[in-house]
């Protein structure tokens, strides 16, 4: 099991605009450079790129919920 | 006069909103996320009351959050800032149901220069030269085609509900035009639910004058331009008053014309009125009316002696504009920088965290509007604007003198700010003597933004 951190602080988004889909589903399989999410910091938007490969990604940070630097985005096997 | 006052913002524009309601005796009251417990606006203000999450949706753009904290704490008024709900006129007309004065312009002053063609059509109206181009909305391709006969190429076609530079396609020629006007219709039919489209002539090199203006909803006066050239991405860095690019007649027609469209729409509070300059003609073409307080409003203050916050209240709180035309003079020359929690040399990249020691500027002619203090911790959510600093001498040159002399003396521990890019564009040849457009400073950071470290402190 693998965890995928936020990098920096701010707010995290599980999609690239409200009316689109996510990035990744629960129970997707995840690459390397993969981009989960993005965080806004001091409004401006930063992809969040996996740096572990694996399957089954589950994430432990909802949508538009506010992160500091380090936290645990999502867990994947 | 008003009594009670809540501020619907925070950071720096809070901190000065409240302070200048406390001068005038006005009670206030400061709203606040659950990233914002420690903020200095609610250490100053006389309440506080908690909005919301840290998302500005949930909080500072939370209109019954806002309205419920203004009615609960007895409040007669409630003054916006600037970004947030200034500028939305359904919270202006939502303050107004609830009985609360909104510091600020009517909902339908805000509707009518919200709307972009409408406030084109608004400013042609009042004899307020603008940009070459449609007077409204364009019909239809035929239409648009004899549009191009006034501005040539190349032509921006433009969104009539897009804006902050969303919905805008350029053409360099006919064939280009004739490709991207159904394109841009389409796309803006897309995006916007609205496909109205308007054209305006491309103007390449101009500067950024900008008027500000007071009104008390029957009469208006000009309180001289702010040149505001030195901008990244659109959005201002340095700004400065008076503009050393005017002659002297064209800072009287410019000023005269911003009054105008003023008086038109019946204007109540501070507002500014945007141009764009043209050195080699000497013409000037409006491109928009801001009905707030701009971030940039304390160079306007130092060169008038004016506060522009407090003269909103008292126009708010029901009194006539204190001032003629003829009481306004300009006394020497001003320049803020925005120290913004960004690193220069690092594309600009947004660093917020804790303040682990600062050092103020002081001193004559020195002013420094800022929510900082040391240990405050700079949230992430929000912009990264940390403070303002404003200087004031007799001369430009004596002004950029006094700069870098209070930039020296600035101190923000803890955090990357754009502190060095200040230093460098203070010592540039090109700035000292003005030689600068609305597009100089991306082209200048192409080559110097690597150099912009911080100094080794001594």
């Amino acid at each position: 099991m693998a965890q995928i951190h936020s990098p920096l602080p701010g707010t995290f988004y599980r999609a690239s605009a409200p009316d689109k889909p996510p990035f990744k589903a629960d129970g997707d399989a995840v690459a390397v450079g993969d981009v989960i999410g993005l965080i806004e910091v001091m409004k401006s938007f930063h992809e969040v790129k996996s740096e572990v490969a694996g399957t089954n990604i589950r994430f432990e940070t909802d949508n538009e919920e506010p992160v500091m630097a380090g936290a645990v985005l999502a867990q994947v096997d | 006069m008003l009594r009670k006052l809540l501020v619907a913002n925070r950071g720096e524009i809070a901190v000065r909103v409240i302070r200048a309601a406390r001068d005038l005796g006005i009670a206030t009251v400061a709203v606040h996320s659950d990233a914002d417990r420690d903020s200095l606006h609610v250490q100053i203000a006389g309440e506080a009351v908690h909005i919301g999450p840290p998302a500005a949706k949930k909080s500072y753009l939370n209109v019954a959050s806002i309205l419920k904290a203004a009615t609960d704490t007895g409040c007669d008024s409630v003054h916006p800032g600037y970004g947030f709900l200034a500028e939305n006129a359904g919270f202006a007309d939502a303050c107004a149901a609830a009985g609360l004065v909104f510091v600020g312009p009517s909902g339908d002053a805000i509707r009518t220069m919200g709307d972009k063609v409408a406030a084109r059509s608004a400013a042609h109206a009042a004899g307020v030269p603008v940009v070459p181009g449609s007077l409204g909305r364009v019909a239809g391709i035929d239409a648009a085609r004899h549009v191009l006969i006034d501005t040539g190429f190349p032509v921006m076609i433009k969104a009539a509900a897009g804006g902050g530079g969303r919905g805008i396609r350029i053409a360099n020629d006919l064939a280009g035009f004739e490709a991207a006007f159904p394109q841009a219709a389409a796309e803006a039919l897309a995006a916007f639910g609205d496909g109205g489209l308007y054209m305006e002539k491309v103007i390449a090199r101009a500067r950024h004058i900008e008027v500000q203006v007071l009104g008390d909803g029957r009469d208006a006066v000009h309180c001289f331009e702010r040149e505001c050239s030195l901008q990244r991405r659109r959005q201002k860095v340095w700004e400065e008053a008076p503009s050393r690019a005017l002659p002297g007649r064209v800072r009287d027609e410019l000023c005269s014309s911003a009054v105008r469209l003023a008086r038109a729409v019946g204007y109540s509070g501070a507002g500014t009125v945007e141009y764009l300059f043209d050195d080699e003609s000497s013409r000037f073409y409006f491109i928009e009316m801001n009905t707030r307080i701009q971030v940039e409003h304390p160079v306007t203050e130092m060169i008038t002696g004016i506060d522009l916050v407090a003269e909103m209240l008292r126009i708010a709180g029901g009194e006539p504009l204190r001032l003629r035309q003829s009481d306004i003079a300009v006394r020497g020359h001003a320049i803020e920088v925005r120290l913004n929690a960004e690193d220069p040399s690092r594309d600009f990249a947004p660093f917020p965290g804790t303040v682990t020691a600062l050092r103020v500027p002081g001193g004559p002619g020195v002013r420094f509007d800022s929510m900082l203090y040391a240990g405050y911790t700079v949230p992430p959510f929000y912009d990264s604007l940390l403070a303002k600093l404003v200087v004031h001498a007799e001369t430009r040159e004596a002004a950029i003198t006094r700069l870098v002399r209070a930039l020296s003396e600035t101190r923000i521990e803890g955090l990357r700010t754009t502190k060095p890019l200040f230093l460098a564009l203070a010592g540039d040849p090109a700035v000292q003597a003005n030689a600068v457009h609305t597009r100089w400073l991306e082209g200048w950071l192409e080559t110097h933004a690597a150099r912009l470290v911080p100094e080794p402190e001594p």
